[in-house]
């Protein structure tokens, strides 16, 4: 089973994680650009940290055989802090870039006039850079919250079939497919989706335009859930086919939207004495 | 699916004169490719003045891999900073606005670009990286030529440390001939790797036969009189036997 993580942040996982997961089939990976959990105060830590997706993770997948991309953004959350807010200023000159093949992760965290600012800013700024973007829907107040998305997309430049809505669940589903946008549903030990409710989706709204992510990263979560819905998809009757599609192919087709993405890598010895990653500080 | 460039290909750029990169990367790239180099060289050869808020060929330097493909990335950027005439503040700057490929060209294109020691800290940051493809783009010719002798060593050491085949150090039988200081490096660290039972790389006695005073055997040419090898520490080091079984370049 060949698998495409659409949304996981490896910048949090350990090398044990990258070899799991190449273990499981993953074989490509896109990360989102994020909230790091401890808030940020300066656009130049956003910037180290582009530079990292940028330079050392894809360095550090390569190490594992998978192939790495990201998606540049402001997120939602750090928009509301007006010390934040000038990196968007610097993210045309990242967007350029040959391995960002989407704005992201956008949208609404509080859904305050900031957020409205920051996500219209920077829907225009995939619409620039012929990119998609990856817009994720809030925790809190999560169907007014996608309302309030799908309609700032509508005005936004880029049409929905450049947009994919992540983080969507039972409630959410309908809505966000009859706008024509992408479906992205992450799947976590204990919040967002778990893989029976996932598998209940895929049946009840097919597989067309659907990307599942483990959106694995510093809290509590999983690398190889994406995996874990492909088994469960085969043994609840879905094709191998249905899985590839969902798990591969349908990610493949949204970032490769951006003509960027370049799945080639050359597969590594991970357990490689002189390895650089296992070498640490060396 | 094509192969990553090999680490020769990702050297050879800093070791070609950029008239025969030109000439062979036009007969190996796809039309639409070679179009779009030809422009992008022109954008960069005819830029001149002030830019806002960059001058339009750093864009052609960043995209140069979806329009040429990963493969020829490395010299197509090298001729285009060649084109640009790129000084030290564009190349400082594109090298810290680069992403790690980025970075690696313009490690390639110093060789080419640079005649003086000017460009030694861009040089020195890609080698506090842990990238092996950074590292492997930093120890070409610019720093054969331009390293202090400390760095320089150092530098050789981190190869060794991270599994970059030591074939990538430029001129290294020049600059390791005699150097009495790198043979005590090298001896202390496969002395730490066989203390710790771990197997002493097989690069390593490479290098440390050629920090012989006398021209050691395997880099010279043959009309050179062969002279019989001085009493050197590589006999005197634990663990010879013992030979990095896994020394399997990476190739990225
Ligand atoms: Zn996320």
């Amino acid at each position: 089973m060949r698998i495409f993580d659409p949304h996981i942040h490896m910048t949090s996982r350990t090398t044990d994680d990258y070899e799991a997961m190449h273990a499981a089939g993953v074989r490509a990976v896109v990360e989102p650009a994020f909230w790091l959990g401890q808030p940020r105060t300066s656009p130049a830590s956003f910037l180290d940290y582009f530079d990292s997706l940028l330079g050392w993770e894809p360095f550090r997948a390569a190490q594992y055989g998978i192939a790495h991309h990201c998606t540049l953004a402001l997120n939602p959350k750090e928009a509301n802090d007006p010390r934040c807010v000038p990196v968007l200023d610097e993210l045309p000159r990242y967007l350029v870039k040959d391995q960002v093949v989407a704005v992201g992760e956008i949208g609404y965290d509080s859904m305050t006039p900031a957020e409205d600012i920051a996500l219209a800013t920077q829907l225009q700024l995939a619409a620039d850079h012929a990119l998609p973007a990856l817009v994720h829907t809030p925790h809190r107040d999560k169907l007014a919250g996608l309302r309030r998305t799908l309609d700032v997309v509508r005005e936004s430049a880029l049409p929905p079939e450049r947009v994919l809505i992540d983080h969507l669940n039972e409630p959410t589903v309908k809505e966000a497919k009859t706008s024509g946008c992408w479906l992205g549903f992450s799947v976590y030990p204990d919040t967002k989706m778990d893989e029976k409710r996932m598998v209940a989706i895929l049946r009840a709204h097919g597989p067309e335009r659907v990307l599942v992510n483990s959106a694995a990263d510093w809290g509590r979560s999983d690398p190889l859930k994406t995996r874990r819905v492909g088994d469960l998809m085969l043994a609840e009757g879905f094709t191998e086919d249905d899985a590839d599609r969902v798990l591969w192919r349908n990610p493949v087709e949204f970032y490769g939207l951006s003509g960027r993405l370049n799945l080639d890598v050359t597969v590594t010895e991970a357990t490689h004495e002189g390895n650089s990653v296992l070498r640490g500080g060396g | 699916m094509t192969s990553s460039p090999t680490p020769e290909d990702g050297t050879r750029p800093a070791h070609t004169p950029p008239d025969e990169l030109h000439a062979s990367l036009d007969s190996r790239l796809a039309p639409a490719a070679r179009t779009w180099l030809a422009e992008a060289l022109d954008t960069a050869a005819t830029c001149s003045g002030p830019h806002e808020p960059y001058p339009a060929w750093e864009v052609r330097l960043a995209e140069a891999g979806r329009r040429c493909g990963s493969a020829h990335a490395d010299a197509v950027r090298v001729l285009i900073l060649r084109a640009a005439r790129a000084d030290m503040a564009a190349l400082t700057r594109v090298y810290h606005h680069g992403t790690a490929d980025e970075r690696r060209a313009v490690l390639h294109a110093l060789p080419h670009l640079v005649a003086g020691p000017e460009a030694v800290p861009l040089v020195e940051d890609a080698l506090r990286t842990n990238d092996t493809r950074l590292l492997t783009a930093a120890v070409g010719p610019y720093a054969a030529r331009c390293l202090s002798a400390h760095t320089w060593r150092h530098a050789v050491l981190k190869c060794l440390f991270t599994a970059v085949p030591v074939d990538s150090v430029a001129d290294l039988a020049r600059r390791a001939r005699g150097d009495t200081e790198l043979a005590r490096m090298l001896g202390d660290y496969a002395t730490e790797r066989a203390a710790a039972g771990r197997p002493v790389p097989e690069d390593l006695y490479r290098v440390l036969a050629l920090t012989e005073p006398e021209p050691a055997s395997e880099p010279e040419p043959a009309s050179e009189p062969a002279s019989e090898p001085a009493r050197h520490p590589v006999a005197d080091l634990p663990g010879k036997e013992s030979r990095c079984a896994s020394s399997t370049p990476t190739s990225i």
